[in-house]
C-alpha cells in the first residue's frame, strides 16, 4: 500500500502542533513546519515573536520549557549563536574543534578555517580577533561537524554592515558546498529575501507568512525583483514600506 | 557596493596601510596605565628602604624604636652564623608550607564539590560561610584542647586560613560561570566530564588564582601569632623572645623575613598565574 509521497526524501526537520511557553504565557501556538534537506529558510519577526524559542526548541536547548507537539530533527544539528561564543581561554583552532572526537580532528578543522578564511589564524587568541573574524570562526566550528541543520540565531547582528555583506556571500557560498538544511533567525528583511529560498514571518507564537523566493543566487540586493517579496514581508511585519527606507 | 555577488571576494588581503611618519598631537593621554615598568613591583619597597636608611643617617630615627639599616643587618648576619636565625626560618618555612598545602588541597576540593554539584553546594558553602565568620585566631584555644599544643595545631590554623580565601573565590568563579557557554557545551554534546574538563576549570582559574595569593600571605599572617604559643623555635618565637629583652633589632630581621617571604612567594604565584593565563589581556599586560 505504498503511496508515491513515501518515496520522497524525508524532510530534514519535521514539525507537527508544537506548542512552547513560560508558565501561563504561550509562545509558540501549534507550530507546523516542514524543512526539506539543503533548504535554506530564514525566519522572521519581531522581538518576542517566538522565533529564538522555535530554535532553540529544534536545537534541543529548551529543558525548562512546558511544551507538547512532535519534532523530528536530523542528529546532527549545529547552531551559530549571535555571539561568536568562542572560549576566551582555548586557541582558534581549539574552539573550532570543541567537542569532536575521532580521527584527524586538528585537520578537519583546519580545513573548517581555510574555508571561512581563517587559515593561519589557528593559534591565535579569540580575543586578537575582529568581529567578523570571531563570526567566521564561529561558522567554522558549525560546519566541523558537517551539519545536516544549521540554525543560525541572528548570526550577524552584531556585525556592522559592510562585514554583514561579506558574510552573507559567505554563509551562502558555503551552504551551496555542503548543502544544510538552514534556519536563519533574523530580524532583517533584506537579509532574509538575499539569502533564503523561503521566508517564514513568526506572530504571536503562529507562522503567519510562508513565502518561496523562486529567484537564483547569488542575488544582488538592489534586484527589483526582491522589492515585492520585501514589500510583502515588511507589510507582514506591520512596517510601512515608508518608515522602513 | 552591497551586491552580493560582487562582494564574494571575501579572501583577497588588504594591503597594510603604510606606516604613519607624521606624529599626530594627543589631545588627550591615554587611560590605560600604559607599558609595564620591569621589575616596578620591586620599587615601592626599595624606595621605604632608602627613607630608613637616609632617616637613620640623619640620626632623625631613635635606635631604641627603630634600629638603623645596618645594624638590623649586622644582627641578622650574627644570628644566621650563630646557627639560631636558618633554624627559625626552615621551621616557620615548614609550618607555613605545610599549612598552605593542606589549605590549598581543601579548598579546591571543597570548592569543586560545591562548583559542581547543587548537593555539594547545600552541605557545603553555608557550613564555610559560617566558619568565615569565625576568626581562625579565636580557634586557636579549641585546637589545642583537640590537638594538642604541639606542631599539629599551628599547621591546622594556617591551613584554615589559607582555605578560607581559596575556596571563596574558586568556588565564585566555578559557580559564575557563563551560561552561553553552558549552552555551546550542549550544542556541542561535551560529556559532563569534558565540560568540566575544557570549560568549568579553565573558566574557574582567574578566580582561583586570586584566591590562591590571598591564601599565600595567609599562611604567613597566622604563624607570628602562632609561634608565640609553646614554640622553641620558629620566626614568631624569635621575635616574641627578642620583644622580653628589648632587642628591636631582632624583632625587625623577624619582621623583614616575613616581608621577603611574602613578597617571594606572591611573586612565584604571579610568574605561575601569568603563563597559566596568557590568554587574558587584561589592564596588567
Amino acid at each position: 500500500m505504498a503511496t508515491h509521497t513515501e518515496q520522497l526524501t524525508p524532510p530534514a526537520v519535521r514539525i507537527s502542533n508544537l506548542i512552547r511557553g513560560y508558565g501561563t504565557r504561550t509562545v509558540l501556538d501549534r507550530i507546523s513546519l516542514d524543512i526539506t534537506p539543503g533548504e535554506f529558510v530564514a525566519l522572521l519577526g519581531h522581538s518576542g515573536s517566538g522565533k529564538s524559542t522555535l530554535l532553540r526548541a529544534i536545537a534541543d536547548l529548551d529543558y525548562d520549557v512546558d511544551g507538547a507537539g512532535e519534532l523530528t530533527a536530523p542528529d546532527r544539528v549545529s547552531v551559530v549563536f549571535q555571539d561568536s561564543r568562542l572560549l576566551p581561554w582555548r586557541r582558534i583552532l581549539d574552539n573550532v574543534v570543541l567537542g569532536v572526537r575521532g580521527n584527524n580532528v586538528a585537520e578537519r578543522g583546519r580545513a573548517a578555517l581555510a574555508e571561512v578564511g581563517l587559515a593561519g589564524r589557528e593559534r591565535a587568541w579569540p580575543s586578537q580577533l575582529s568581529g567578523g573574524e570571531a563570526q567566521r570562526a564561529a561558522l567554522a566550528r558549525s560546519l566541523v561537524w558537517d551539519p545536516e541543520l544549521l540554525l543560525a540565531d541572528e548570526p550577524f547582528g552584531a556585525l556592522d554592515a559592510l562585514t554583514r555583506t561579506k558574510m552573507h556571500a559567505l554563509l551562502r557560498e558555503l551552504c551551496v558546498r555542503h548543502r544544510p538544511a538552514v534556519l536563519l533567525v533574523t530580524h532583517d528583511v533584506d537579509e532574509a529575501v538575499v539569502l533564503a529560498d523561503r521566508v517564514l514571518v513568526l506572530e504571536e507564537g503562529r507562522i503567519s507568512v510562508d513565502l518561496s523566493i523562486d529567484l537564483p543566487h547569488p542575488r544582488s540586493y538592489r534586484d527589483s525583483r526582491l522589492a515585492e517579496y520585501r514589500e510583502r514581508l515588511l507589510a507582514a511585519l506591520g512596517v510601512l514600506q515608508s518608515e522602513a527606507s | 557596493m552591497t551586491d552580493l555577488a560582487s562582494s564574494e571576494v571575501t579572501t583577497v588581503p588588504v594591503a597594510a596601510p603604510a606606516p604613519r611618519t607624521l606624529q599626530r598631537r594627543r589631545r588627550r593621554g591615554r587611560l590605560g596605565p600604559g607599558k609595564r615598568i620591569p621589575y616596578g613591583r620591586l620599587l615601592g619597597p626599595l624606595l621605604v628602604l632608602g627613607l630608613w636608611l637616609i632617616a637613620s643617617a640623619a640620626g632623625a630615627l631613635d635606635p631604641r624604636i627603630i634600629p638603623a639599616p645596618w645594624t638590623v643587618v649586622r644582627t641578622a648576619n650574627r644570628l644566621w652564623s650563630a646557627g639560631t636565625l636558618p633554624t627559625d626560618i626552615l621551621t616557620s618555612l615548614r609550618r607555613a608550607g605545610l599549612g598552605f598545602a593542606i589549605g590549598l588541597v581543601g579548598g579546591v576540593a571543597l570548592a569543586l564539590a560545591s562548583g559542581l554539584s547543587r548537593v555539594g553546594e547545600a552541605l557545603i558553602d553555608g557550613t564555610v560561610q559560617v566558619k568565615r565568620a569565625i576568626p581562625s585566631l579565636g580557634l586557636i584555644p579549641l585546637f589545642i584542647l583537640w590537638l594538642g599544643i604541639g606542631e599539629t595545631f599551628k599547621i591546622a590554623i594556617i591551613a584554615l586560613g589559607v582555605f578560607i580565601p581559596i575556596y571563596i573565590n574558586t568556588y565564585a568563579a566555578l559557580s559564575g560561570i557563563d551560561s552561553r557557554y553552558v549552552e555551546l557545551a550542549e550544542v556541542v554534546r561535551l560529556s559532563r566530564w569534558r565540560f568540566i574538563r575544557q570549560i568549568v576549570i579553565p573558566g574557574a582559574l582567574p578566580g582561583f588564582f586570586v584566591g590562591l595569593r590571598l591564601g599565600v600571605t595567609g599562611s604567613w599572617l597566622s604563624l607570628v601569632v602562632l609561634e608565640q604559643i609553646n614554640a622553641t623555635s620558629g620566626l614568631g618565637y624569635m621575635m616574641f623572645q627578642a620583644q622580653n629583652y628589648g632587642q628591636t633589632d631582632v624583632i625587625v630581621v623577624g619582621l623583614l623575613a616575613y616581608g621577603v617571604f611574602g613578597f617571594v612567594s606572591d611573586s612565584i604565584v604571579r610568574v605561575i598565574e601569568r603563563r597559566v593565563l596568557s590568554w587574558r589581556h587584561t589592564l596588567s599586560n
